[in-house]
């Protein structure tokens, strides 16, 4: 039921979404079938793509043609490989999903204890260094802490491999069950590669971990210490309650909700970088996907980009509400 | 005022950081102001015989490829990169307080329409929208300014909104819709100098932002071309030498982009602390 409920209030955000999506390729700078041509196209090509796109229409007939096309599932076809977009985007999807999963584990897995840690000894050594994390890592170019990470662990120490893609030239892709590497040479039980695909992941993880950890750690700090001067928690103090079992169990399940809000900005934060730090190392991913056909003026492929983000986006701020109302029972009963 | 000015200089006495930010941000406005008088080179003469020369007393960051001079390069870029935030997000500003306060104020419609508007702007993942704009109206440097705009907007609309809608009824705005005060006069003249202060400290820390959001998109090579000079498009020249260990060609125009974000969030936080004691951390 509530599910339902939360699916109506999206609604009318990807309704918002795909008007947008729509209004950006009308919005293409002079003669839009002429950039979708590409700029190799003859005069006849040019009259031919403007028919089969159907700029030589109405906007409004423009907009239900577009809304049938989207119906289909069909994104339109990129110039430079002549494959259509979506089915491109489906199979680059997996490598994005795979880096940006483990940014996430790895972002939220260091952010949380330090934020707690920071918020249990204010003004202690840890807390320092999390004031320190937290503005350093907003203020950091993801593009640029990719290249230091780059050139210190490849360059200088030569513990990382180098920085081309999902997997060294000498291993093949494990058997496609998942699409994610790790969990795909495990099922073929190829530790090896395990090994070698997780040696690639682990730099361009954390190049985006590091960008988003500021804003969880810096809500999780504000939050713990909140929940931690509160009157039920002097209250649990006093009934002789053991330290974990407060921290935990009572400051830290009330201090997660703003955590898991954080993470919707820190969602709109990764998807962003993910364009970046796959251009830094060479990631086959949507997002390196995306910049070729940018600059390659290959807009179909750019369009299909925007739209999937934007409702991949829109899918995670769902799944958020979702989590929000099963930690905390108070957002079930105003829904 | 003599108090305020106090107040100002005991938080600032209190967080030598903030004051730190401030000499910063007096430094990268000197070089947006001065860049080429203060380059030591010309930042477009190339110089085949000193290419990517690393850092010497003559060359304090090192050469690039074409050997060029870094420093002179990023200290012209300081007005390039500097001038596209700031534009931007004065243009986010202005359209974001402005439709905010009338959604605020008036209600209805309006805020139905600014709300809605807003909320779309959000769904999309922001620097993934920023680049479809690009994309969209051309790959040029005004419409990178346009892009951050748009996507900076929903903060200021909807803090303006926010500050608006709570101060509608209160007694200065009901007193001066009795000596009879316009509706447009009461919102300009009384709301908005009574948000201004919060919505300043926003405009630092969205121009930090901004100056990543640009820097982002001319990495991914958007917008400002070569050979012009401007952090992240110097940081993308100097990628492909970082594995083979010619470090300063993209590590000196990185550290100064992140110096100058820096700059602008601490500065942001310490406008807060001036302005809104109660949320100091």
């Amino acid at each position: 039921m509530i599910v339902l409920r939360r699916l109506a209030t999206a609604l009318p955000v990807i309704a918002g979404v795909i008007v947008v999506t729509f209004l950006l390729t009308r919005a293409l700078p002079g003669d839009p079938a002429v950039y979708f041509a590409g700029p190799a196209a003859t005069k006849q090509a040019i009259e031919e793509i403007r028919h089969q796109l159907g700029f030589d229409r109405s906007l409004p007939v423009q907009f239900l043609d577009y809304l049938e096309r989207l119906a289909h599932a069909d994104l339109g076809t990129s110039l430079t490989t002549g494959q259509p977009v979506l089915t491109e985007l489906l199979t680059r999807l997996p490598a994005s999903g795979e880096l940006m999963l483990l940014a996430l584990f790895l972002s939220v897995g260091i952010a949380v204890p330090l934020g707690i840690t920071a918020a249990m000894r204010p003004g202690s050594g840890v807390d320092h260094a999390c004031r320190v994390v937290t503005t350093a890592g907003v203020s950091l170019p993801t593009f640029f802490t990719g290249l230091l990470l780059v050139y210190v662990f490849y360059y200088l120490l030569g513990v990382a491999p180098a920085p081309l893609g999902r997997l060294d030239v000498f291993f093949s892709a494990p058997p496609q069950h998942s699409g994610f590497y790790l969990i795909d040479s495990l099922l073929a039980g190829d530790i090896e590669t395990f090994c070698a695909a997780l040696g690639q992941l682990v730099l361009p993880a954390a190049t985006m971990a590091i960008f988003t950890l500021a804003p969880l750690a810096r809500i999780t700090r504000a939050a713990m210490l909140e929940a931690l001067g509160s009157e039920f928690i002097r209250t649990a103090r006093a009934s002789g309650l053991s330290g974990p079992r407060i921290v935990f169990v009572y400051a830290f399940r009330n201090a997660v909700l703003p955590v898991i809000t954080t993470l919707g900005v820190v969602l709109s934060f990764m998807l962003g970088a993910n364009v970046l730090v796959e251009k830094v190392f060479a990631w086959p991913g949507i997002g390196s996907y995306a910049v070729d056909a940018l600059i390659a003026s290959d807009y179909a492929p750019v369009q299909g980009f925007v739209l999937m983000m934007a409702l991949l986006y829109v899918l995670l701020n769902l799944v958020i509400d979702l989590v929000y109302g099963v930690v905390d029972p108070r957002v079930r009963l105003e829904a | 005022m003599t108090a305020a000015l106090r107040h100002a200089r005991y938080v600032l006495g209190e967080n030598p950081v903030t004051a730190f930010a401030f000499a910063l941000f007096f430094v990268f406005a000197l070089c947006a102001a001065l860049g080429p008088a203060l380059a030591p080179y010309d930042p477009l003469a190339s110089n085949a015989g000193e290419s990517l020369a690393g850092p010497s007393a003559a060359h304090w960051f090192g050469t690039d490829q074409l050997g060029r001079d870094i420093l002179s390069r990023i200290v012209v870029a300081t007005r390039l990169d500097l001038g596209i935030a700031t534009t931007a997000v004065v243009l986010a500003f202005a359209i974001g307080a402005l439709s905010g306060l009338a959604a605020g104020y008036y209600g209805g419609w309006i805020d139905r329409i600014v709300g809605r508007a807003v909320d779309t702007i959000m769904a999309f993942p922001l620097f993934v929208l920023a680049m479809g704009i690009v994309a969209a109206l051309g790959n040029s440097v005004a419409n990178i300014v346009i892009a951050t705009a748009i996507i900076n907007l929903p903060i200021y609309a909807r803090l303006a909104r926010a500050e608006a809608n709570v101060r509608r009824g209160a007694g200065f705005v009901e007193a001066a819709r009795l000596c009879g005060n316009s509706e447009a006069r009461i919102v300009l003249g009384q709301l908005l100098p009574n948000i201004l202060p919060l919505m300043m400290v926003q405009v630092s820390l969205t121009l930090g932002y901004a100056i990543l959001n640009a820097a982002g998109l001319s990495f991914i090579g958007l917008g400002v071309r070569p050979p012009t000079a401007e952090w992240g498009i110097m940081v993308a020249e100097g990628a492909s030498f970082i594995v083979s260990g010619e470090w300063w060609v993209a590590f000196f125009p990185g550290i100064v982009l992140m110096t100058a974000v820096f700059c602008f969030n601490l500065m942001g936080d310490g406008l807060r602390d001036i302005v809104d004691p109660q949320r100091r951390t």
